[in-house]
């Protein structure tokens, strides 16, 4: 069985998911089902528990299935990610997101290139990760779900070209979008 | 009645306020708006409206003849299918950049196509100074016959002096 996927304009997807604090055989259970949902969906490479109705801090991202993953580039694996904290960003890089949450609509979003992020294991583990590239940016864009933030808030202009995002080069955190508009 | 989809097209010379007038005009008017492109070319300012209206193109016309008459506007209309919900996703993000002259849209955007290139976004800008212009594209699209066989074709554009750079675009769904 895997669970229903909320969709937005369904508002729930806007509220900050609590923190998990029970390790036990039920937590097991749900993360269980959440990565069949994960599974279930068209080339979907992670997961949040809010996608489901769940509003608390779980995470699931798997990017080593992915056809196209270039070569060259590292992943971790299956990483359920259980109150996940990003402690440390670095780059930035624009990429295409879509979201199970939000069908029917891609968009192009800036996010950072490398991360560091800790989290717990289902047995209640902290672990700490690095990441970079495609993996990182599902990592970010699960992690913003749990504090009710969707791709839609980060969404770059369709002129954001290749010349103007070297402006975002030097920032950090939560890039604004650039305008990119007339006076109109 | 049932509604019917129109795309309106409006062109006129930038200012301030274009589109607040000329959506609360369709707002008022009964109309409900579909997927639009709204951007400034130039000094003009530029408005292609999906729009699911109740009449004919002829009263909806008369729903905007005022405010387009006021901010100057050209007005076209044109009645077509709608099709929402069925947005392609492009596989490949194209820029093509070189100092300006003629052609470079035609001959590289004929080289693509016959390389298996789906257009489905294109934009370009002039920049650099009046004397010395340079020529930016950006095209998103489908690769129907492999990115290798667009490199290919780009190529052969970059001879013609223009520089190129295809990346592929691999969407992340979460």
């Amino acid at each position: 069985m895997s669970f229903d996927i909320i969709k937005y304009p369904d508002k729930c997807l806007k509220q900050v998911s609590a923190p998990v604090d029970t390790f036990d055989f039920k937590l097991q259970g749900f993360v269980t089902e959440l990565e069949k949902t994960m599974r279930a969906g068209p080339g979907g490479v992670g997961i949040a528990a809010p996608q489901v109705g769940c509003f608390q801090r779980i995470v699931i991202v798997d990017v080593s299935d992915m056809r196209k993953l270039p070569a060259n580039s590292s992943n971790n694996g299956c990483m359920v990610l259980i109150n996940p904290e990003i402690i440390e960003w670095d780059g930035m890089t624009m990429g295409r997101e879509g979201c199970m949450s939000v069908p029917d609509f891609t968009g192009n979003v800036i996010r950072a290139e490398k991360i560091a992020f800790t989290a717990f294991d289902v047995q209640g583990s902290q672990h700490e990760f690095n990441s970079e590239g495609y993996e990182a940016r599902a990592v970010q864009h699960e992690v913003d779900h749990l504090d009710g933030m969707l791709f839609l808030d980060r969404l770059v202009s369709r002129r954001t070209d290749l010349f103007k995002r070297k402006v975002y080069k030097q920032i950090k955190e939560s890039p604004l979008p650039e305008s990119g508009e007339g006076q109109a | 009645m049932n509604k019917r989809w129109y795309m309106i097209t409006l062109v006129g010379k930038d200012r301030p306020g274009i589109v607040a007038h000329v959506t609360h005009a369709l707002y008022e008017g009964g109309c409900h708006l579909g997927e639009t492109s709204m951007m400034r070319l130039g000094t003009s300012f530029t408005m292609m409206m999906m729009v699911q209206y109740a009449g004919t193109a002829k009263a909806l016309q008369k729903v905007l003849q005022g405010e387009a008459e006021s901010l100057d506007l050209h007005l076209h209309i044109d009645s077509i299918e709608g099709g929402l919900h069925h947005h392609h996703q492009p596989d490949v993000r194209i820029s093509i950049y070189g100092a300006d002259r003629p052609g470079i849209v035609a001959h590289a955007t004929g080289a693509l196509t016959e390389a298996g290139l789906d257009i489905l976004d294109l934009t370009s800008d002039v920049g650099g100074t009046e004397d010395t212009p340079i020529y930016i594209v950006h095209i998103e699209g489908r690769a129907n016959e492999g990115a290798v066989v667009l490199q290919s074709a780009l190529d052969i554009i970059k001879k013609e002096g223009v520089e190129t750079q295809l990346t592929p675009i691999d969407t992340l769904v979460g």
